[in-house]
């Protein structure tokens, strides 16, 4: 019990995804800086920004639904810290305690969308709910690709569904990504990572030139902090998730380290370079783009794998 | 930061956007401009306020979650200008919300407002 808190909390948990989270956010912004030939913001820019909003005062919008506009950005930490310590814990090595976590993390990682969702609806604001229909459109279109590239993964793997055991088979045998399939199912998952975490080419439902931050329009002061701390968190998770599933995890064992760091920043590098190459897409655009082609993408992959490609 | 522009003839505002170009890159100190009040820190003010800005303004300001800093931007923002003698115009920026930073200037150079605010921060 306590254990499980120690996990939840401290590492890989909360503390542990704060700053590593923080961390990522700060290359991902530098990075753009520099793409931009800028200097960009210094290191410790994503935590002043939590500190500073955690002092700040929150306001309650007039027509809000109170209660569950307070509470939707903690469920979305919730999930979000649940889903990181669950990827985390079989990629340092340790086993979650039961099987089927690759099933259970794949909803887990839903929560953070659909919280921001239900806090959108609660604010009462128009344009956040604009925002909201719009997350709810994205949600329907990346959620069956990533599903698929999952069901992908579990079927490379010989039909396991524990992630501690997707790992083993890796690096038994080499990383996913190694073969034809697993080159299709990276492309797709890489783009489903970019909509679950609302980066440029899928950030319709927080455009803040269309409509002023859409969903996260009316947050201030703390339940803003939280939205940031939740986003921090997935922005360390998905990256994982990806390493996890089709780059052979993480090794904490000499060189290893080095390897395993350099994944997870050049996934987000990948992330990065995306996200400032490319205009935002419409609803409709985006929408296509993910039933048509990224299915498509995976159903090949699916197939592939079947003949051991 | 949150840009609200008055009745401004938008000279400032183009020198505002100047900051966020690679030339002088106000991120450096961690600013970015954001598309909702809630989230800001700082309010812009450019332009003479007029009296149907006025209200616009004062709904801004209270929609802003405290503590805000709020810049005066530009000759009009300060002291009016020559507009100042207008009978439309409804006082310079501090006679309607508390401004923290004057930035004179008709329009102040881009530099002129990094000084401004680094000023502030170090204050």
């Amino acid at each position: 019990m306590l254990k499980d808190i120690f996990y939840f909390l401290i590492f890989p948990g909360l503390l542990f995804a704060f700053v590593g989270g923080g961390f990522l956010s700060w290359f991902d912004r530098k990075i753009t800086a520099r793409l931009q030939f800028r200097v960009g913001p210094p290191l410790l820019q994503p935590l002043y920004d939590f500190i500073k909003l955690l002092g700040k005062e929150t306001i309650m919008p007039m027509d809000a639904a109170k209660t569950l506009f307070f509470l939707a950005p903690v469920f979305a930490v919730a999930g979000a810290v649940l889903s990181c310590v669950l990827i985390l814990l079989p990629a340092f090595g340790m086993t979650a305690g039961f099987r089927a976590d690759i099933i259970v993390v794949f909803y887990l990682l839903m929560i953070p969308s659909l919280s921001y969702i239900l806090g959108a609806i609660a604010s009462g604001n128009p344009l956040a709910s604009l925002g909201a229909s719009r997350e709810m459109k994205l949600i329907i279109g990346y959620e069956l690709s990533l599903l698929l590239v999952v069901a992908a993964v579990i079927l490379k793997a010989g039909n396991s569904i524990s992630i501690y055991e997707i790992i083993y088979v890796q690096q038994q045998q080499g990383a996913f990504i190694g073969s034809i399939s697993g080159v299709l199912l990276f492309i797709t998952a890489m783009m489903c990572v970019q909509a679950k975490l609302a980066f440029v080419p899928f950030d319709i439902a927080d455009a803040e030139t269309e409509i002023a931050g859409g969903i996260f329009l009316e947050c201030s002061g703390i339940i803003l902090a939280m939205v940031k701390l939740a986003k921090y968190i997935m922005l360390l998770a998905l990256p994982a998730f990806v390493v996890v599933i089709l780059l052979g995890g993480f090794r904490l064992e000499g060189i290893h380290i080095l390897w395993s760091v350099l994944k997870l920043l050049g996934v987000v590098l990948l992330i990065t370079l995306v996200r400032n190459t490319n205009p935002r897409l419409t609803v409709g655009q985006s929408m296509r783009f993910f039933f048509i082609w990224m299915n498509l993408i995976a159903i090949v992959a699916i197939v592939l794998t079947y003949f051991g490609l | 930061m949150f840009h609200f522009a008055g009745a401004s003839c938008n000279n400032c505002d183009i020198e505002i956007l100047d900051c966020l170009t690679p030339r002088y890159d106000v991120e450096r100190f961690g600013m970015v401009l954001v598309g909702s009040v809630r989230h800001a820190d700082v309010l812009l003010v450019t332009g003479s306020i007029n009296q149907k800005c006025r209200s616009r303004l004062l709904e801004v300001y209270r929609q802003a979650p405290k503590p805000v800093v709020v810049v005066a931007i530009g000759a009009c923002g300060c002291t009016g200008g020559i507009f100042a003698e207008g009978n439309t115009f409804a006082g310079p920026v501090d006679k309607i919300i508390p401004v923290d930073l004057y930035i004179p200037g008709c329009p102040p150079k881009p530099e002129a407002m990094l000084a401004g605010i680094v000023k502030f921060l170090n204050k």
